[in-house]
C-alpha cells in the first residue's frame, strides 16, 4: 500500500458521508444507559423521516461526558443532546428539521468541553471505531507511513525523546528513554506490549481509548515496533472489557487486510503483528513483570526488577511495555512534531493527561487536559464542583496507589513532580472527588481492602502487611484503638512501602499515609481518649 | 536490702511453666532468702496483692477471670513477665481460635464430637465465661519482659530472675517452643 | 571470570562477577537472613528478609537477586533493616497457626531459627488464626497448611530439581495455598514421584513425613503380647 492509496481511502470515505451526521455514543458508559438502542431508533427515525440521503447515524466512541449519557452530537453544526432516551429518537430527528424539541441541550462552550485539549481523545465521539476508513479519513496511519518510509528508527526515538512524553501508566518514566533502551538491548527477538490492564477503582481512561479509537493504539504500537526493532506486539486487555476486546479484534483484522499490519507494512521490510491477550481479573497483572508472566501463560505475579523488561522481558527477550494512553500519544507526536507536543504542559511534564473524573462532582466523565492545569480548575471548572454545591474536601488521584489531596492544595498544578510532592501520584488517571461527608478513615480502609484483596501473595509484607493494615484501620474505625496505635499504623505503612516486592505493595499504604498526613484529626477523633 | 515481692500466676496454660520453675529445686531456697512469694498457685493466697515487684505470668488469656486478673496484675505490679509460649503467643491454649467464636468451639466439642447426650453444659455463674478469642498476655495489658518456651527451661527462668535481681535488663535471646 | 570488589558493612569483600550480594556476603562470613532462598534453587526474592541497603539506591534491594558490582557499598544490618526483618517474621507468625510446641519441626525449623536470629520476643500483630487444611492423602508425606509460609521452596525443588512441577500456588493474598497438580489431594496427584524433595526443601513443619505427628503414631502391641504369651507358655 502506498500513501496515495491511504489518501484515496480517506477521500472515498469523505465522499461517502452525508451532509449531516448524527453521532451517537455507543461506548460502555452510554451503552449502559441505552446508547445502542438509541442508535437503532435514530437510524429508524431517519428512515421514517425519509432523510437517509442527507443524514446518517454513526455509532461513535466516547464523548467524555459520561454522566449525561447517552449523548448525541449532530455534525457539522455541533448540536449537543444529552440524556437522550430511545423514545426521543424521532423528536431529535424532527428537531433537525426545525421542529420543537424538549431534549436537554448541551452547551459546546461549557467549560467541561472548552477547557479540554483532546490529543489522544480527539477522535472520541467523532468516528465509528469499528470502521478503519473513518480512522484513515481522520488522518490515521499517516504517522506510521511517515515513520517507516521517511524516518530511521533512531529518528523516531529522537522525536519522541524531544517531545518529552512520559509514561501515562502512572510512574512517568520518559518514554523516549525506554524506547532507546529496548532499541539498544540485544536480543534475537523483541516485543512490544501494550498494557491495557487498567484496574484502578474509578478509572476508565484506557477502556474509553480502546473502545473509541482502537486504531490509534495499534498505530502507536506499530511505530513502537519499528522504532525498537520488534516484529510482534501483544495487547494485554483485561477480560472485563469485552467491548474493547471485540473492537480491537475487528480493528486488527481491518488493518491486516489493508496491509497496515502484518508482513511488509506499507511495502517496506518492516513486519509487525499484533495479538490480543486477555487478562483474567487480577489487578496485579497491570504490574509489568506480572503482566509478562501472564502473557507467557504463567501465574500472574511479579518478579523483582532489575532486570527490567527492556532487557529481559517476554520469554527473556527485550520487551517494550507501554500503557494504552502512552501509545495513543505516539501517532499525534509523529504527525504534529516533537516541538508542538513539547509546547504543551509544564517543564517536566509535557502534553496532556486523560482523567476519569468521578465521585462527588457535578460533571462526571472523561477529560483530557494539558499538564500544568490546576486541580481547582479540574474540580471546580470542568467538574462544576459538588452536585449539591457543598465544599469539596479532597481528591484522590492515582487510585489505590495514590493519595488524597486536600482542597487547601488545589492550587497544585497537575504534573508528575507536583503530585508526588503533595504525597500522591499522577497514576493512571483516576480522580475521585470527595466532599465533607466523605469519611477519610473509611476511604483509606476501602483502598487498603482493595490492595489486600488484590495482593498476589508472593511477598510477605504485601500479603500479610496489608491485611494487618486493614485490621488496624478497622479497629480505628470501630473506635477500639488508642492514639498510640496510630504510630503502629504509620510504622506498618512504612514497612509495607519499603519492603514489598512490587508497586502494588509499595504503593498500597499511600492512601493511608496521605490521609494521615492531611486528615489526622479524623483518625484521632476515632481513637479512645488517653487514660 | 528490700526483699523482692514475687508473684507467679497461672492463667490459661498447662502449668508446665510452673513445673519448670519448680525444677529449680534447691535454688528456690536460695531465692527464698531474697524474695517473698506473695501470690502463686502453689501458695494459698486468694487475692492478688498490691505493690508486687515481679509477676511471672504463665498461660494465655482465655476467659473473663483471666482478663480481670491480667488487669489487676498490671495495675499492681512493677515488672510483668509473660512466661512461656501460652502467655507470649497463645500457643496450645489458642489452638481453638481457628475454630471460630466460643459458640462454634462449644458446638464442636460438646455437640459434634461430644457425649451421646450432646448438650452444651450451662455453667453460667459457676465457671468463668470463655472469651471469643484466646489472646496472648500483651494483647490485653502491656508486658515488660517476654520469656517464651514450652516450657522455658528452669535454667532460663533462673537466668531471668537473677538478671532482674541484679537490676539488669535481660538481653538473652529467646526461643519459641 | 573477573573479580569485583565491594564493601559490605564497611568491610572490603571480593566477589566473582555475576555473583549475588547474598553469596558474596556468605563467602565473607556475613550472615544475611533468608527464608525463600535455598542453595541450588532459583531466586524469587519473595520473603524480603535479605533486603539490604545499597548506596545510591533509594529502595531496599533483595541480596539474593542483586548482582555484585565494582565499588558497591552494601549495608546488611542497619537498625532499620533489623526492625523490618523482625516485623516481617512477626507478620509470618501472625499469618497462620505456627505453634512450635506441637510442631514436628520444632528444634529444626528455619522459621523458629529466624525468630531467634531477628530477636523476636513476641508478635505485635493480631493473630489471624485462619482455619487451614491438613492433607494426609499421600501415603508417605503430609502437608499441614497451618505451617506453610508460602516460600515456594517445594514448588521450585519439584520443578527445577525433580523436574516434575507437582507443586504450585493457587489463590492469592492470604488465601494463597500451595497445591499439588490441579488442586487435587496430594495422594491423587498422579505427577508426584514421591521423591521427597519438597519435604527436604520445606523450611518449616508444613511438609512432614507421615507417622511423625502425635496423632499418627501407630502402636503395635502384638509383638509385646507375643513375647508375654511366649513366656507364659514356656513356664
Amino acid at each position: 500500500m502506498d500513501i496515495s492509496e491511504l489518501h484515496a481511502i480517506a477521500e472515498r470515505e469523505r465522499a461517502r458521508r452525508t451532509s449531516i451526521r448524527i453521532h451517537c455514543c455507543t461506548s460502555s458508559g452510554c451503552m449502559a444507559s441505552g446508547g445502542v438502542v438509541l442508535h437503532e431508533q435514530l437510524t429508524k427515525a431517519v428512515s421514517a423521516a425519509g432523510r437517509q440521503a442527507e443524514i446518517e447515524t454513526v455509532a461513535v466512541g466516547c464523548m467524555g461526558f459520561c454522566g449525561l449519557g447517552p449523548m448525541v452530537v449532530v455534525e457539522p453544526e455541533h448540536l449537543i443532546f444529552e440524556r437522550v432516551r430511545p423514545d426521543q429518537a424521532a423528536e431529535l430527528v424532527g428537531a433537525l428539521a426545525g421542529k420543537p424539541c424538549s431534549i436537554e441541550r448541551g452547551d459546546p462552550q461549557h467549560p467541561f468541553f472548552a477547557r479540554q485539549l483532546p490529543i489522544v481523545r480527539r477522535n472520541g465521539g467523532q468516528i465509528n471505531p469499528e470502521r478503519i476508513e473513518e480512522y484513515i479519513a481522520a488522518g490515521g496511519y499517516q504517522a506510521l507511513y511517515h515513520a517507516v518510509h521517511d524516518l530511521e528508527p533512531n529518528e523516531v526515538i529522537e522525536e519522541l525523546t524531544r517531545s518529552g512524553l512520559r509514561g501515562r501508566g502512572g510512574a512517568g518514566y520518559p518514554t523516549g528513554l525506554k524506547w532507546a533502551t529496548v532499541a539498544k538491548s540485544r536480543g534475537e527477538r523483541k516485543f512490544v506490549v501494550c498494557n491495557g490492564d487498567e484496574g484502578d477503582p474509578g478509572a476508565f481512561m484506557d477502556r474509553s481509548i480502546l473502545e473509541s479509537d482502537p486504531h490509534l493504539v495499534l498505530e502507536g504500537m506499530c511505530i513502537a515496533g519499528y522504532a525498537v526493532g520488534a516484529s510482534q506486539g501483544y495487547l494485554y486487555v483485561r477480560g472485563e472489557y469485552p467491548l474493547a476486546i471485540s473492537r480491537l479484534q475487528k480493528a486488527i483484522g481491518q488493518a491486516r487486510r489493508l496491509g497496515i499490519l502484518g508482513s511488509q507494512i506499507f511495502d517496506t521490510a518492516f513486519d509487525f503483528k499484533i495479538d490480543i491477550r486477555v487478562g483474567a481479573g487480577a489487578f496485579v497483572c497491570g504490574e509489568e513483570t506480572a503482566l509478562i508472566a501472564s502473557i507467557e501463560g504463567r501465574r500472574g505475579q511479579p518478579r523483582p526488577r532489575p532486570p527490567y523488561p527492556a532487557e529481559q522481558g517476554l520469554w527473556g527477550f527485550p520487551t517494550l511495555i507501554n500503557n494504552v494512553e502512552t501509545l495513543a500519544n505516539i501517532a499525534p507526536i509523529i504527525n504534529g512534531g516533537a516541538d508542538w507536543y513539547a509546547s504543551i504542559g509544564t517543564a517536566q511534564s509535557k502534553g496532556t493527561k486523560v482523567f476519569a473524573l468521578t465521585g462527588k462532582v457535578r460533571n462526571t466523565g472523561l477529560i483530557e487536559v494539558p499538564m500544568g492545569i490546576s486541580l481547582r480548575e479540574i474540580v471546580e471548572d470542568l467538574g462544576g464542583g459538588t452536585p449539591d454545591g457543598v465544599a469539596v474536601k479532597a481528591v484522590q488521584t492515582g487510585g489505590p496507589s495514590g493519595g488524597c489531596i486536600p482542597a487547601s492544595l488545589f492550587h497544585t498544578a497537575v504534573s508528575y513532580e507536583t503530585l508526588a510532592e503533595v504525597g500522591s501520584i499522577m497514576g493512571s488517571g483516576g480522580m475521585v472527588v470527595m466532599d465533607a461527608s466523605t469519611d477519610m478513615v473509611e476511604l483509606a480502609r476501602f483502598y487498603v481492602d482493595f490492595c489486600m484483596d488484590e495482593s498476589c501473595g508472593k511477598c510477605i509484607p504485601c500479603r500479610v502487611g496489608t491485611i494487618q493494615l486493614h485490621r488496624l484501620l478497622s479497629r480505628i474505625r470501630a473506635g477500639e484503638a488508642s492514639r498510640a496505635e496510630l504510630d503502629d499504623l504509620e510504622q506498618l505503612c512504612n514497612l509495607v512501602r519499603d519492603t514489598s516486592l512490587c508497586g502494588l505493595g509499595q504503593s498500597a499504604p499511600n492512601p493511608v499515609l496521605s490521609t494521615l498526613r492531611y486528615f489526622r484529626e479524623e483518625y484521632e477523633a476515632l481513637c479512645q481518649p488517653e487514660p | 536490702m528490700e526483699r523482692l515481692k514475687l508473684a507467679t500466676v497461672w492463667l490459661g496454660g498447662c502449668s508446665g511453666c510452673h513445673m519448670s520453675l519448680l525444677d529449680l529445686d534447691e535454688w528456690l531456697l536460695e531465692l527464698a532468702t531474697v524474695a517473698d512469694l506473695v501470690y502463686s498457685p502453689i501458695s494459698d493466697v486468694k487475692i492478688f496483692p498490691s505493690d508486687v515487684d515481679l509477676a511471672l505470668v504463665e498461660g494465655a488469656v482465655a476467659n473473663d477471670e483471666h482478663l480481670e486478673l491480667a488487669h489487676t496484675i498490671r495495675r499492681q505490679t512493677k515488672t510483668v513477665v509473660a512466661l512461656g509460649d501460652c502467655a507470649v503467643t497463645g500457643n496450645v491454649t489458642a489452638l481453638r481460635n481457628p475454630l471460630g467464636s466460643v459458640r462454634d468451639v462449644l458446638q464442636e466439642v460438646y455437640i459434634n464430637h461430644g457425649s451421646p447426650r450432646a448438650v452444651v453444659p450451662d455453667t453460667s455463674g459457676i465457671v468463668p465465661v470463655l472469651l471469643d478469642r484466646v489472646l496472648p498476655l500483651h494483647a490485653v495489658v502491656p508486658v515488660d519482659i517476654f520469656l517464651p518456651g514450652c516450657p522455658p527451661s528452669a535454667a532460663r527462668i533462673k537466668g531471668l530472675i537473677e538478671t532482674l535481681l541484679a537490676g539488669k535488663v535481660p538481653t538473652e535471646p529467646v526461643r519459641f517452643g | 571470570m573477573s573479580a569485583r570488589t565491594l564493601t559490605i558493612n564497611q568491610t572490603l569483600v571480593s566477589a566473582r562477577e555475576g555473583e549475588s550480594v547474598l553469596e558474596a556476603a556468605r563467602d565473607a562470613g556475613i550472615t544475611i537472613p533468608t527464608l525463600c532462598h535455598l542453595d541450588g534453587l532459583s531466586e524469587v526474592g519473595a520473603c524480603r528478609l535479605c533486603l539490604v541497603e545499597v548506596a545510591g539506591s533509594s529502595r531496599l534491594l533483595p541480596a539474593c537477586r542483586t548482582t555484585v558490582s565494582e565499588g558497591m557499598q552494601v549495608q546488611t544490618d542497619t537498625p532499620r533493616l533489623q526492625e523490618y526483618r523482625r516485623a516481617i517474621v512477626e507478620l509470618l507468625f501472625a499469618e497462620r497457626n505456627h505453634v512450635c510446641a506441637v510442631c514436628v519441626a520444632s528444634g529444626h525449623c528455619d522459621l523458629q531459627d529466624l525468630a531467634l536470629h531477628v530477636g523476636m520476643t513476641h508478635v505485635r500483630y493480631e493473630y489471624l488464626a485462619p482455619s487451614c487444611a491438613v492433607d494426609t492423602s499421600h501415603p508417605r508425606f503430609g502437608i499441614d497448611h497451618n505451617r506453610c509460609v508460602l516460600c515456594t521452596r517445594c514448588v521450585r525443588a519439584c520443578d527445577e530439581v525433580e523436574g516434575v512441577h507437582t507443586w504450585d500456588i493457587a489463590g492469592r493474598g492470604v488465601a494463597a495455598r500451595v497445591i499439588t497438580d490441579l488442586n487435587v489431594p496430594w495422594g491423587e496427584a498422579t505427577s508426584c514421584t514421591s521423591c521427597g524433595k519438597c519435604l527436604l526443601a520445606c523450611p518449616t513443619g508444613a511438609i512432614f513425613p507421615r507417622g511423625s505427628t502425635v496423632a499418627e503414631v501407630q502402636r503395635d502391641h502384638s509383638s509385646i503380647t507375643r513375647i508375654m504369651t511366649a513366656r507364659g507358655e514356656r513356664w
